[in-house]
């Protein structure tokens, strides 16, 4: 068992950990992956680059970790939805809801995915190669589908096809209303965009 | 002489896939030395099937093959007649093969009339229904070494443990994945091209249900030497109450996912580890085990 001063600098190390996180995430997705440094990140929270690398022992491997903290987040609110009482296509709108509440509220989350993680492959291809990083997210939808199929409420296909078609279409409207493409919030899309995929899921 | 346990072996609604199954049991002999054959299909026996119908003898161990039809007739009795009779005196009842286990595949015909000695498929029904005497051995065709082992430890007073189902642990504890030559494949969700080739796993297409199969053919061996999967050929599932089901060369998949998991495993936590398996590249399981241009 630990000693009690030992779990403090535990505990503190983790928030440390986090707020490490929470800034490079939100540096990473404005700014960029190869402009934002470790120099930079250090920077932004005070502390030296050598204690930096104390956290991270490299920038891929913060990369990774926040991919994984991403997935993670989402995968837990997707669970959430999957193990409610609802019908499928009640589930549908409340995915379509969660993805763009969390796209308003924590946009660096959804911009990360898009801009960093499916932008530059190249940074990912050690550890985080296929589905190593996006797992407990990706588990969650293929649930979400087998059980819209097994149901008897969606069409059975490639399950790509239908990621693609899902997910595309959520991260292509967040792109627009980043880019302040859209003349209304996301908000107002929600209950469309959530009856059109419906509506190209389903079983005819 | 010591006076040998009396064995009937009884036939229902049957191909006679078990009777042949069990001629290539490797001890026969000592099973026919041990054993006194009232009557058997195939083999030397005390006496005729004429002579078992009229229901005068007393036996020690009724094996049954077959699925179950109490209007079936035999020799001019009736089918519910005989196994009553015969049920009644025995110490053990052995359902051989899966027909006479769960209704098998001749269930199909009549599903409202036929069953097997105590299972009507997964519910307790038939005439030794929650029977402690009832063993079910179940297969398409039984394996002669279960048959073998079953009778063996009847000669020698041995206690035969018994799962829900009435199988034998000793043999259906283990699932037919265990042993399994292409384990590996499974691991990293390797697929085989085809069938009949060395490598890769049926579960993914070929419709394998290795995984959530009760037998232990990847054990003790077909013949000593084979089984299903290692010939590369999927597990049908074929000792399972739902036996046979449909389209048995396919994995049934919603979304490319696959329907049933292996046993116990929640789709969740299969799912999770599928993905991560799957996003790795194995150039070793990508090539055949022996490559004949080397």
């Amino acid at each position: 068992m630990k000693s009690e001063p030992e779990k403090s600098i535990n505990t503190k190390k983790e928030d440390r950990k986090a707020s490490i996180m929470q800034t490079a995430l939100k540096l990473f997705s404005t700014e960029g992956f190869y402009t934002t440094t470790m120099p930079v990140i250090s920077k932004k929270l005070g502390m030296s680059v050598g204690n930096l690398y104390n956290y991270f022992s490299s920038k891929d491997e913060l990369a990774k970790e926040l991919m994984l903290y991403i997935s993670s987040m989402l995968g837990e609110k997707l669970r959430e939805i999957n193990m409610s009482d609802k019908s499928v296509r009640e589930k549908m709108d409340m995915i379509v809801k969660m993805y763009f509440t969390i796209a308003r509220e924590r946009p660096e989350l959804i911009e990360y995915f898009l801009r960093v993680f499916l932008s530059n492959r190249e940074i990912f291809t050690k550890e985080c190669t296929g589905m190593v990083c996006v797992s407990d997210f990706v588990t969650e939808l293929m649930l979400f589908f087998d059980d819209g199929v097994q149901s008897g409420v969606l069409k059975d296909q490639d399950f790509f096809s239908a990621l693609g078609l899902f997910m595309g279409y959520l991260g292509g409207m967040v792109f627009l209303n980043g880019e302040e493409v859209l003349p209304h919030p996301l908000s107002d899309y929600e209950s469309a965009i959530a009856e059109n995929i419906y509506n190209a899921l389903r079983k005819q | 002489m010591k006076s040998r346990p009396k064995l009937l072996w009884l036939q229902g609604v049957t191909c006679n896939g078990n009777t042949h199954s069990f001629l290539n049991y490797p001890h026969l002999s000592y099973i026919l030395e041990t054993f006194e054959f009232l009557y058997h299909p195939l083999l030397p026996a005390t006496y005729t099937l004429e002579e078992i119908a009229s229901c005068t003898q007393q036996c020690d161990i009724l094996i049954f093959e077959g699925a179950y039809d109490p209007r079936m007739m035999r020799a001019g009795a009736r089918m519910e007649t005989l196994v009553q009779h015969y049920g009644s005196s025995a110490t053990t009842i052995i359902a051989a093969g899966s027909c006479a286990s769960f209704g098998g595949m001749f269930k199909q015909s009549d599903p409202e009339y036929i069953t097997g000695l105590g299972f009507d498929r997964e519910i307790a029904k038939g005439p030794f229904a929650k029977s402690p005497k009832l063993i079910n051995l179940s297969g398409c065709p039984i394996h002669p070494e279960w048959l073998g082992y079953t009778l063996r430890m009847i000669a020698d007073n041995k206690v035969i443990l018994i799962d829900e189902m009435h199988r034998p642990k000793e043999l259906y504890a283990y699932l037919a994945h265990h042993g399994c030559t292409r384990n590996e494949y499974f691991e990293w969700k390797v697929d085989a091209d085809q069938f009949g080739t060395k490598e890769g796993c049926l579960f993914y297409k070929q419709g394998c249900r290795g995984p959530m199969t009760h037998a232990s053919c990847n054990k003790i061996l077909w013949n000593d030497v084979s089984s299903k999967t290692r010939t590369g050929s999927p597990c049908f599932g074929c000792t399972e109450p739902d036996f046979p089901r449909t389209n048995m060369f396919e994995t049934k998949t919603n979304m490319s996912i696959p329907q049933d998991v292996p046993l116990g495993i929640s789709k969740r936590s299969y799912l999770t580890l599928t993905g991560i398996a799957k996003s790795f590249r194995i150039p070793r399981l990508e090539k055949r085990l022996i490559d004949d241009n080397t």
